[in-house]
Order: structure tokens, then C-alpha cells, then sequence
């Protein structure tokens, strides 16, 4: 069955207010930007952000108004410093107050995985001694009942909905991806829906010829969204370099909420869709960013008679 | 006669002093930013073997094919010995396989307690993997500025544990890692005492002075018998590090460390 849809009827259907969304799972590459937009342009409201670094795309849902609740390790621009409009929200209350949730990268990654593992929990000798411990309720310390040493106990944490932006995937959702993986897998597998964007769809049979590389089964997913640079300005493998320029006009613009709203209108309200969007990133700088110079792995033999 | 060289930028003596404390066929765990470019110099020059850990999943064992603005950059990922998840890396983390971690940081203070979460109302970026690195590395070194507010007596949120109130704080803890071993800022190098945890000033960079750094620390810094000068960068170190960092995003005269970063703008290419 297929499940190609558009990234607007993906969004309107799978992601509604107050939903928890987790994003931002390969780290700094293979963001999904263009999912973030399409759930600015739609409105939505109260949503809760799940990732470790989401880099820039935490901070902009969050200026946006989207957002209630941050569950994360880190929120801010990687490349350019600190997140202006989540300092705004959590300082300031503006637009609107937003509640944080503090994790380390482990601690985000062992709560993804326990959902994935259908535990309540899992344990860890990370974040003891701490700050985190005493800020965030779903760390909890613990003593092994083995050997009585001390630990932590990560709540599980059970996403809504998954958004992830890959190299290629058939139109039943079967996913390869490649690269740096973050928490991608952890993510898929703990949460209860799951949108892929890609560059590329491709026939099952590509994707069947490498199944190793199949790090998203289809039966996870619910909607597949063919959406080539879902991922500007973020760099994903084999397709896209990271747009720097892009990150520190936005680091820059949003110091101020004036200047938040001058770059929202410009590079997401006013701009119906991706391909609008790609318009306004114009063809020279889509030609600097596409990689052109391919470095394909040797291929792998499934040979087996 | 020989042609004096412009002085190196602080910056630039920081990634040095950092890639030097990187031992050949070492497991360096290596952090967002600086830590990045410390872990190039050392591999290209005086560390060919170490192997590096990235939490985005990375395993890398050569420098990376080009400059980097963050460790997903795809320079970092073509030629990595291996790509694979967030857990799987911070596994060997946890099992206290790591030699060596190397953080950024906006607070630091006496007992080497990081803070990257608040900090006199501002609320900073958080942890990212840094409290994982701090307390599961066998050894960890921090690269920060050294200004006064950033060097309270106690962090007020501690988000990346050091030697926590001195002693043996870390063992009551059940902390199995080492702790910090040095803390690199813009004014010189602080080490660690074994034996209470705190930190001690045992070199200044070219043109500071021990006074000057005690004026920029929170509390009565202890100061080692005899202070060094932070050795200068090589020929050899500034010809990697101007390969890595050909626009000085990260060691030009702005300043670009842990928790913030001042970016260069830097002209389109298109």
C-alpha cells in the first residue's frame, strides 16, 4: 500500500495539536526543516519538541509559537551559539512560556530506547552527582539490585509521532539511510507513528537489494513524503552540504523577536511549499550546496546460491 | 635575522595546548566546536592513531576530509571507520573505554563542576552529551573563556559533573570516570589537584599574568610553585590548524568557545 503523500497532508493528518513530536534524531545532519515548516504554516499548537540537538529547528518551532514543552539535551544553533527565541520563551515568556525538560544525550537516547524495548525504564551511570537529576523528574536514582552500585533510571519516553528526513525510502515507507545515525533508529521504534520525508522514492527493489541499510521497516510508518532538500539547511550524506550562511542569517535575524519575524515571514509563512521555498533559495546557491562528486560504496553481495 | 610570525590568537593556543593533551592511540571522546579542531591537529600531527568517538555516532580514525562547522558534517562522515548510533558510541562511553573527553563549558567552577544549562538568568543550551562525557571519560579537559562571571565558586545549576564538593566526591557518587584533568581557557591552563579535586593554575599563555587570572576567577585561585608559559604553536600546529579552520571561524580574534559562540560572517559563496 502506498503511503506517498504530500508534506502538507502528511502533517494535517498524522500530527494534531498537543502532540509530542521527535525530531532532529540524526543530531546536526538530516534535520527535517521542511516538516518543521509545513507544522509552523499549519499552526499548530502546544506540541511537545523531543530530541537530543535539534540544532536550529527546536528554536525556530519554539519562536513560532508551536511548542509547550522541550524535551532535550541541547537547544540552541550548533555552529553559531545560543537559541535566541528559546531563551526568549523560557526567559521571558515570549511568544509564549515553554516548559523544559533536561536530559543528556544518554539520558534522551536511553528514554527513546527503553519505549523502543517496551520497558519502563533503563538504567545508566551517567548524570549522577548532577544538576539533571534534581531538575528533571524522569531521572531518578536507583540502586542495582545485583550489585547495590548507584544508577539512574530513565523514564521511557513514548513520542507521538516521529518525523524523519532520509536518503530514499519505497513507497511503503521501507527506509535507507546512511551517514551518522544519532538516535534515528531508538526514535522509530518508540514512537507511534512515523513520517519519513526523502529525497528520493525509490522501487522496493532497490531498497530490498540492501537490506542491512534498511533501518526503518515500513509497517513503523505511516505517511512517506517524497520531499528532495527536506533537510536545508542541515547536510544530509551523498545529497546536501550544510548551508552555514543559512544558519547565522537566522542566528543573527533572531536576536531580536523583530527580526525573528521578519526571517519567519520571509522563509516560512510566505512561502506556500518546499519548492517555493527552493525557489527563494535560488538555483546558484542550490548548485554551491548539492554534492556533485560522488564517493559510492564498494556494493555488498546478498549472493546465497 | 629571523621574521618574527604575528602572535598566534588565543584561540589557536587553546586547540594546541587541547591536541597535546591527546595521546597516540588513545579513544578520545570529542565534543561540539573547539574540541573538533583539537582532535584534528592531534591526529594529523602527534596522535595518528588515537581513534574518535562523536555522539552524533561517528567513529573516526583520520581527520576529517574538510573543515567542519559541526561533527555531522558530511567531511566527517566520508572515510569514518564507522557510522552508527548515539547509543552505541556513549556504550563504550559507559563501559569506561574512553580515555580521554574534550568539552566546551560557559561556567566552571572551583572542583572543575561544569555549567551549560543557567547562568545568571540566561538560560543557556543544556548539557548535550557533556555530562555524559564528564562522567563516564576516564579524563576529561574543558576549553572555555576565563572571565569572572564564568568562574563562580559553585556552578549554580551543575550540569556535568567534576569533583562535585572536592575529595572523593566522585566515588561517593558511584561516578566511575576520572573527572577533569585540566581546564584550557583564554588566559591559561588549570589542573587538577589529585588528591582534594580543585583546580590549580599551572600556566599562563604568553603575556598574562597570574594576577590577571586571579582577577578573572570567583574564588581564591590556588596557584602552582612555578607557573609555566603555555608553550607557543609550532609551525607545524599552525600550518594544520590554518587547514582546518582556513577562515578563523574558530581561532580568528572573535571569540568562539563553549557555550558561545561569536560567528564570523562569512561572505556567500554563490
Amino acid at each position: 500500500m502506498s503511503k506517498l503523500c504530500s508534506m502538507a497532508e502528511a502533517i494535517d493528518r498524522w500530527v494534531a495539536d498537543d502532540a509530542s513530536l521527535v525530531m532532529g534524531c540524526g543530531l546536526e545532519s538530516a534535520i527535517p526543516f521542511a516538516a518543521g515548516h509545513e507544522l509552523i504554516r499549519q499552526g499548530r499548537r502546544g506540541l511537545t519538541l523531543i530530541g537530543p540537538i535539534s540544532d536550529m529547528l527546536f528554536d525556530l518551532l519554539v519562536g513560532s509559537g508551536c511548542v509547550r514543552k522541550v524535551i532535550a539535551a541541547w537547544v540552541g544553533n550548533v555552529g553559531d551559539g545560543l537559541g535566541h527565541s528559546f531563551r526568549r520563551a523560557v526567559e521571558e515568556g515570549v511568544p509564549q512560556r515553554v516548559e523544559v525538560e533536561d536530559h543528556s544525550n544518554l539520558t534522551l537516547a536511553l528514554g527513546l530506547q527503553a519505549a523502543a524495548w517496551g520497558v519502563p525504564y533503563l538504567p545508566t551511570l551517567t548524570a549522577l552527582g548532577s544538576s539533571l537529576l534534581t531538575a528533571n523528574p524522569h531521572l531518578r536514582p536507583i540502586t542495582c539490585p545485583f550489585t547495590g552500585q548507584s544508577l539512574v533510571a530513565v523514564e521511557a519516553i513514548h513520542p507521538d509521532v516521529a518525523i524523519v528526513h532520509a536518503q530514499r525510502a519505497d513507497a511503503e515507507g521501507n527506509t535507507h539511510l546512511w551517514g551518522n545515525l544519532g538516535v534515528t533508529v531508538e526514535a522509530v521504534r518508540a514512537a507511534r507513528q512515523v513520517i519519513v520525508s526523502c529525497e528520493e522514492v525509490v522501487s522496493p527493489d532497490v531498497i530490498r537489494s540492501d537490506p542491512n541499510r534498511t533501518l526503518i521497516p515500513g509497517f513503523l510508518v505511516a505517511a512517506v513524503v517524497a520531499e528532495p532538500w527536506g533537510a536545508h539547511p542541515s547536510p544530509l550524506q551523498g545529497y546536501a552540504r550544510r548551508d552555514d550562511a543559512f544558519y547565522v542569517d537566522y542566528h543573527t535575524h533572531s536576536r531580536s523577536r523583530a527580526g525573528f519575524e521578519t526571517w519567519l515571514r520571509t522563509w516560512v509563512l510566505d512561502v506556500r511549499d518546499r519548492r517555493e521555498y527552493l525557489a527563494r533559495l535560488g538555483a546558484s546557491r542550490l548548485r554551491h550546496l548539492q554534492v556533485t562528486r560522488a564517493v559510492p560504496a564498494a556494493p555488498v553481495d546478498y549472493g546465497w546460491s | 635575522m629571523e621574521a618574527r610570525a604575528p602572535s598566534p590568537s588565543v584561540r589557536t593556543i587553546m586547540v594546541v595546548a587541547a591536541a597535546r593533551e591527546i595521546r597516540d592511540e588513545e579513544l578520545v571522546f570529542v565534543g561540539m566546536r573547539l574540541p573538533l579542531l583539537a582532535f584534528a591537529v592531534a591526529k594529523a600531527l602527534h596522535a595518528p592513531r588515537a581513534i574518535g568517538l562523536f555522539e552524533n555516532g561517528i567513529v573516526r580514525d583520520a581527520p576529517p576530509l574538510a573543515p567542519l562547522v559541526t561533527m555531522g558534517d558530511p567531511p566527517n562522515i566520508a572515510g569514518a571507520v564507522a557510522c552508527t548510533g548515539l547509543l552505541d558510541v556513549m556504550g563504550l562511553l559507559q563501559q569506561g573505554r574512553v580515555d580521554l573527553g574534550l568539552l566546551g563549558a560557559a561556567e566552571v567552577d572551583r572542583f572543575g563542576n561544569l555549567n551549560t544549562t543557567w547562568a545568571g538568568g540566561a538560560r543557556l543550551p543544556g548539557s548535550g552529551g557533556a555530562c555524559d562525557i564528564a562522567a563516564l571519560s576516564r579524563r576529561f579537559i574543558v576549553l572555555m573563556a576565563h572571565e569572572r562571571r564564568r568562574f563562580p565558586r559553585r556552578v549554580a545549576f551543575l550540569t556535568s559533573p567534576g569533583h562535585g564538593e572536592g575529595g572523593d566526591w566522585r566515588r561517593r557518587m558511584g561516578l566511575r570516570g576520572g573527572g577533569p584533568a585540566r581546564v584550557i581557557t583564554t588566559l591559561g591552563v588549570l589542573s587538577v589537584e589529585e588528591a582534594s579535586g580543585e583546580l590549580v593554575l599551572t600556566a599562563v599563555h604568553l603575556g598574562v599574568s597570574v594576577e590577571q587570572v586571579r582577577r578573572e576567577t570567583g574564588w581564591e585561585l590556588r596557584v602552582a610553585p612555578a607557573v609555566a608559559e603555555t608553550p607557543p604553536p609550532t609551525p607545524e600546529e599552525l600550518a594544520v590548524i590554518r587547514r582546518f579552520d582556513p577562515e578563523r571561524r574558530w581561532t580568528g580574534p572573535q571569540p568562539a568557545v563553549g557555550g558561545r559562540a561569536k560567528p564570523s560572517e562569512p561572505r556567500p559563496p554563490w
